[in-house]
C-alpha cells in the first residue's frame, strides 16, 4: 500500500490544533493508504506538541522558531528519509477543509508531482477583497520570477509525489517559502497542476499566515534570493 | 603635491590609515579573503587620493557633468553603501539557511531517537 504524509506545520497554534487533527484524521479514515500525521511544531512557546501529540500526531519539534518554510522544508524531508510515496502539506489554523486531500491525491496519482490547492478555482470562496488584491500581485510577482501562471501562488495546501519530495530543497525561511516553491518546479521540470479547494476564513486565522503589509518584504527576501 | 594641507586633510588621511591597516591585519588574521582586501585598499587608496588631490576630484566630477568634486564622492560613497548593505543582506539570509538546516538536523535526529525508544 502507497503512504501518504499529511504535514502541519504549527507556531503557536495550541488554541486549534486540536479540532484541526481530529477533523483531518476523521476526513482521510476511508482513504485506501498508509498514513501519518506530521506536525512540524516550529519551536512554539505554547502547548502545541503536547495537544498534537495527545491527538495522535507525530510532532516534530524545531528547537528555536525557524518560520513557516523551515517548517514545511523539516516536514518534507521528514518524507524523503521514510520513504513516503506522497506527501500534502495543510495549514493548522483550521481554514483548510481535509475532505480536499481526496481531490490533491487524485492529481498526484494522475501523475503530477506538484498540486497546489486554489482559493481562487473555486467559486464559493468569501475571500476578503483586501487579501484578494493581494494574492492577485502575488501571482503577478511569482510570474515575474519563476515565469509560472498561477491562480493562487500562496496558498498553503499542496501535494507532493515521491519525485518531488526527493527534488525540492527550500532554502527561504519564512513566507517567501510559497513562491520559492515555483522555483523548485521550474529548477526540476517538476509537473504541476492546481486543484480547487475551500477555504474558512476566521477572525484567527486572519489574524495569523500572511499579513498585507508583508508581501513587500517577501519580494525582497526573495530578490536577495537571487543573488545567493 | 599641496605645500600644507587643511587640517580636516590630515584628519581623513589618519582614519584612512587606520581604516587601511584594519584590513591588512584582517586579511593577516585570515578573516577575509584576498579578493576583499584587494577591494578594499582600492577603495582606500581612491580615498587617499581624494583627500591629497581635492582639485582632481573636481576634474572627475566636470567630465561626468556633475557640479563638484565634493559631490561626486558623495554619490559614489553612497552608491558603495548600499552595495554593501544589500551584501550584508544576502549573507544573512545565507546564515538564517544554515541555521534553518541545522535546527533540522537536529529536529530529526530527535525524532528518530524518540521512535527507537518506543
Amino acid at each position: 500500500m502507497k503512504t501518504l504524509a499529511v504535514i502541519l506545520p504549527a507556531y503557536n497554534e495550541d488554541k486549534i490544533i486540536g479540532k484541526v487533527i481530529s477533523q483531518l484524521k476523521k476526513d482521510i479514515k476511508d482513504l485506501k493508504i498508509n498514513k501519518q500525521i506530521i506536525v512540524v511544531n516550529d519551536g512554539s512557546s505554547d502547548n502545541t506538541a503536547k495537544i498534537a501529540e495527545k491527538y495522535g500526531a507525530l510532532v516534530l519539534t524545531h528547537r528555536i522558531n525557524r518560520g513557516l518554510g523551515a517548517a514545511l522544508q523539516t516536514g518534507i524531508e521528514y518524507a524523503r528519509r521514510n520513504n513516503f510515496d506522497y506527501a500534502v502539506t495543510f495549514d493548522s489554523d483550521g481554514q483548510h477543509d481535509s475532505q480536499d486531500i481526496v481531490k490533491v491525491l487524485h492529481a498526484l496519482a494522475k501523475g503530477f508531482d506538484i498540486v497546489v490547492g486554489s482559493r481562487f478555482l473555486n467559486k464559493d470562496n468569501k475571500i476578503p477583497f483586501t487579501r484578494k488584491i493581494i494574492l492577485k500581485f502575488a501571482n503577478f510577482v511569482t510570474f515575474l520570477f519563476f515565469g509560472i501562471w498561477t491562480s493562487d501562488s500562496q496558498s498553503g495546501f499542496r501535494g507532493f509525489s515521491r519525485k518531488a519530495i526527493e527534488k525540492i530543497n527550500l532554502s527561504t525561511n519564512n513566507m517567501e517559502v510559497s513562491s520559492e516553491f515555483y522555483a523548485e518546479v521550474k529548477k526540476h521540470k517538476l509537473k504541476f497542476t492546481e486543484a480547487p479547494i475551500k477555504i474558512r476564513y476566521t477572525k484567527y486565522s486572519l489574524s495569523k499566515g500572511q499579513q498585507n503589509l508583508n508581501s513587500f518584504n517577501v519580494m525582497l527576501k526573495l530578490i536577495y534570493k537571487l543573488f545567493r | 603635491m599641496p605645500t600644507f594641507f587643511l587640517p580636516i586633510q590630515i584628519i581623513f588621511a589618519l582614519f584612512i590609515l587606520f581604516a587601511a591597516s584594519r584590513v591588512i591585519l584582517r586579511f593577516k588574521d585570515g578573516e577575509i579573503h584576498l579578493g576583499a582586501l584587494i577591494f578594499w585598499l582600492i577603495v582606500w587608496t581612491g580615498a587617499t587620493l581624494a583627500v591629497i588631490f581635492p582639485d582632481k576630484t573636481s576634474q572627475l566630477a566636470k567630465l561626468l557633468g556633475i557640479g563638484r568634486g565634493a559631490d561626486i564622492i558623495i554619490y559614489l560613497s553612497l552608491a558603495l553603501l548600499f552595495y554593501l548593505v544589500f551584501r550584508q543582506n544576502v549573507l544573512i539570509e545565507n546564515l538564517e539557511t544554515k541555521i534553518s538546516q541545522l535546527i533540522r538536523e537536529i529536529t530529526l535526529q530527535d525524532a528518530k531517537k524518540d521512535s527507537q525508544k518506543k
